[in-house]
């Protein structure tokens, strides 16, 4: 089968950060995972050449730690919504017809991305990140205000997160599949703020919005008017006008972090 | 004004002024060509874009990135002019979507900013309303989809015609920038890349945006996001392309003008950023997703992947919404 994303293929050499690597008898090495001490090290095991701070996982570097990153996100978008379908809200008798079969859709979209990704990783050799474990105790899961904002939440962050790695990538294969998943993040976005407040599908929080004027010329509109936010540079979350607030690997994380438990917090630092 | 008055003061500030443009006589050839009648006020207009050939921002894009973004801003014209025409007719878009109608309408109106200031001197002279033909008649006024401009009108209750043209528009404009983003993808383009990639999202909003309208006009529920989509999908959709949507809307004379949005384009087959399948696609990376779990239907498999298309392809359709004076102009072409 051809490979069709060039692979990282990290060389795993034992070294101080990755002491699973090291030979070590088969009982040490159950001793060794046992140990509460031995819960970083483990961690650190997961990391590969790139630089890691410490407790987390880097995703790495290159196009295989942009995967790995959107792997990551998918992950955690589809722990979400299967636990959603087994909360009190969608369980509930409250819930509409029209509304069920949306956090159905949600649920299938987000799982079957995840595992698009993990297949897509392991065909190119690519390691996979290890299953992350998710903290969602911020979330209501029976209350449909906490259930829709906690969507809403990981839906806009997931298209600023593709539209800001998408630079990262050198495989145009790699960058041609990001694509046709950020729109349909950005549907869900869309669908999910409309729910929770009608007409706000593009927000100032989540889009440069743009205010036109008059043209010069009636009728001959060359561009006229003034962004709600003085652009900057992409990825900063200040783009320019009618624009996704895209957002670097980074800034993502650190968001993303507080929905992950401690031992599955990601950090990102090829990709500042 | 004297425009030939004009034209020396400039050659004096810059004796190669007039070798920037043309050779001095294919000077008028050029505004001859242009189709724009050279009235007074029309004049500045035309000179506006004549110096920014000259003296715009500094066009070092290559051609393949130029094309890319030329097409994407014809594409916004298309949308804005639409947006903006509809919000100006009374009784045309309901009261419930005004707000919405304009943000979208604003929106179209920022890429245009953007992708103007991207192309600088590159940049084609702004594209009128008279450019397009709505009704996707290819210029004769009287296409199937003539409607959707006209309150009131057969299929136009509410504005429904006017929605699922919004729809087919930006579902157009979102699979054209997929399309091109790989062309984008350079060390020197990066930024561009990213912002294009920032417009597309932001189309694919407004789409979703468009589908939630389509299901509450079906369930009599203006207003609200809740209505139930209604298989097959072309009149009450999903805010996600499920398969091909049957084909998308139907016009009031029976036919699908939006069908080609979301069939394959050409090739249909070949790697991610080279091959533009139909909505409907379920392959992705040469894995068959519907293979990896039993829950995994076509449908939700189709719907979890917007498909790129090429640029010939999205030519194809934006050019039965143009007028013979767009394509005089070159519009989609």
């Amino acid at each position: 089968m051809p490979t069709l994303f060039p692979s990282e293929s990290p060389v795993r050499e034992a070294g101080p950060d990755q002491p699973l690597y090291a030979p070590i008898k088969r009982r040490s090495f159950f001793m060794y995972a046992g140990a509460t001490a031995g819960a970083t090290a483990l961690v650190l095991a997961g990391c590969n050449k790139s630089d890691s701070s410490p407790g987390t996982i880097d995703v790495g570097s290159g196009d295989a730690g942009i995967l790995n990153y959107a792997y990551a996100l998918e992950q955690l978008e589809a722990a979400f919504y299967a636990q959603v379908k087994t909360g009190g809200y969608y369980t509930g008798s409250t819930i509409t017809a029209a509304e069920k079969q949306i956090f159905d859709d949600l649920a299938l979209h987000e799982a079957i991305h995840r595992d698009f990704l993990k297949a897509a990783l392991q065909a190119a050799s690519i390691t996979p990140l290890k299953d992350l474990t998710p903290n969602f105790s911020a979330i209501n899961f029976g209350d449909r205000t906490s259930v829709l904002s906690a969507a809403q939440t990981f839906e806009d962050t997931g298209v600023a997160a593709y539209n800001g790695a998408g630079r990262f990538l050198t495989s145009n294969a790699n960058l041609a599949l990001a694509g046709k998943i950020v729109s349909v993040e950005a549907r869900h976005a869309a669908l999910i703020r409309d729910l929770r407040n009608y007409g706000s599908f593009v927000g100032s929080d989540v889009v440069n919005t743009f205010t036109p004027s008059a043209p010069a010329t009636a009728g001959v509109y060359s561009g006229e008017g003034t962004p709600n936010t003085t652009a900057n540079t992409q990825g900063n979350g200040n783009p320019g006008p009618g624009q996704e607030r895209s957002k670097r690997p980074p800034q993502i994380l650190q968001a993303v972090n507080d929905f992950l438990a401690d031992g599955s917090k990601l950090s990102a630092n090829s990709f500042a | 004004m004297d425009f030939f008055q004009l034209l020396s003061d400039v050659e004096k500030a810059d004796p190669e002024f007039l070798d920037r443009i043309n050779p001095r006589r294919r000077v008028f050839k050029y505004l001859g060509d242009a189709g724009q009648k050279i009235t007074a006020a029309a004049v500045p207009a035309v000179l506006a874009s004549f110096f920014n050939r000259a003296y715009g921002q500094s066009t070092t894009l290559t051609a393949p990135v130029q094309a890319v973004l030329t097409l994407a801003l014809q594409l916004e014209y298309l949308e804005y002019h639409f947006y903006n025409t509809a919000l100006g007719i009374s009784g045309l878009v309901p009261s419930q979507e005004t707000t919405s109608i304009t943000t979208i309408r604003n929106d179209e109106a920022g890429h245009i900013n953007a992708l103007r200031a991207v192309l600088g001197s590159a940049a084609p002279a702004p594209y009128l309303v008279s450019d397009f033909d709505y009704s996707g008649g290819s210029g004769s006024g009287n296409g199937p989809m003539k409607n959707a401009l006209i309150p009131g009108a057969t299929g136009n209750t509410n504005g429904a015609l006017f929605f699922a043209a919004g729809q087919a528009f930006s579902d157009t404009g979102q699979r054209a920038y997929k399309g091109g983003a790989p062309v984008l993808n350079t060390t020197a383009t990066k930024d561009i890349l990213e912002a294009a990639l920032n417009i597309h999202s932001v189309e694919a909003r407004h789409n979703s945006h468009f589908r939630t309208v389509r299901r509450a006009l079906v369930a009599n529920a203006l207003g609200s996001a809740g209505a139930q989509a209604v298989s097959p999908f072309d009149a009450a959709p999903k805010s996600w392309i499920s398969l091909v949507d049957n084909g998308g809307p139907t016009a009031p004379d029976g036919s699908k003008p939006a069908s080609k949005v979301y069939g394959p384009g050409s090739p249909a087959t070949g790697t991610p950023d080279a091959s533009y399948p139909g909505d409907d696609n379920v392959t992705q990376a040469t894995v068959n997703l519907t293979t990896l779990s039993s829950t995994y239907t076509a449908a939700a498999v189709s719907e979890a992947f917007d498909e790129p298309l090429d640029a010939a392809t999205v030519k194809s359709i934006a050019l039965l919404f143009t007028s013979a004076t767009g394509k005089a102009k070159g519009l989609f072409q």
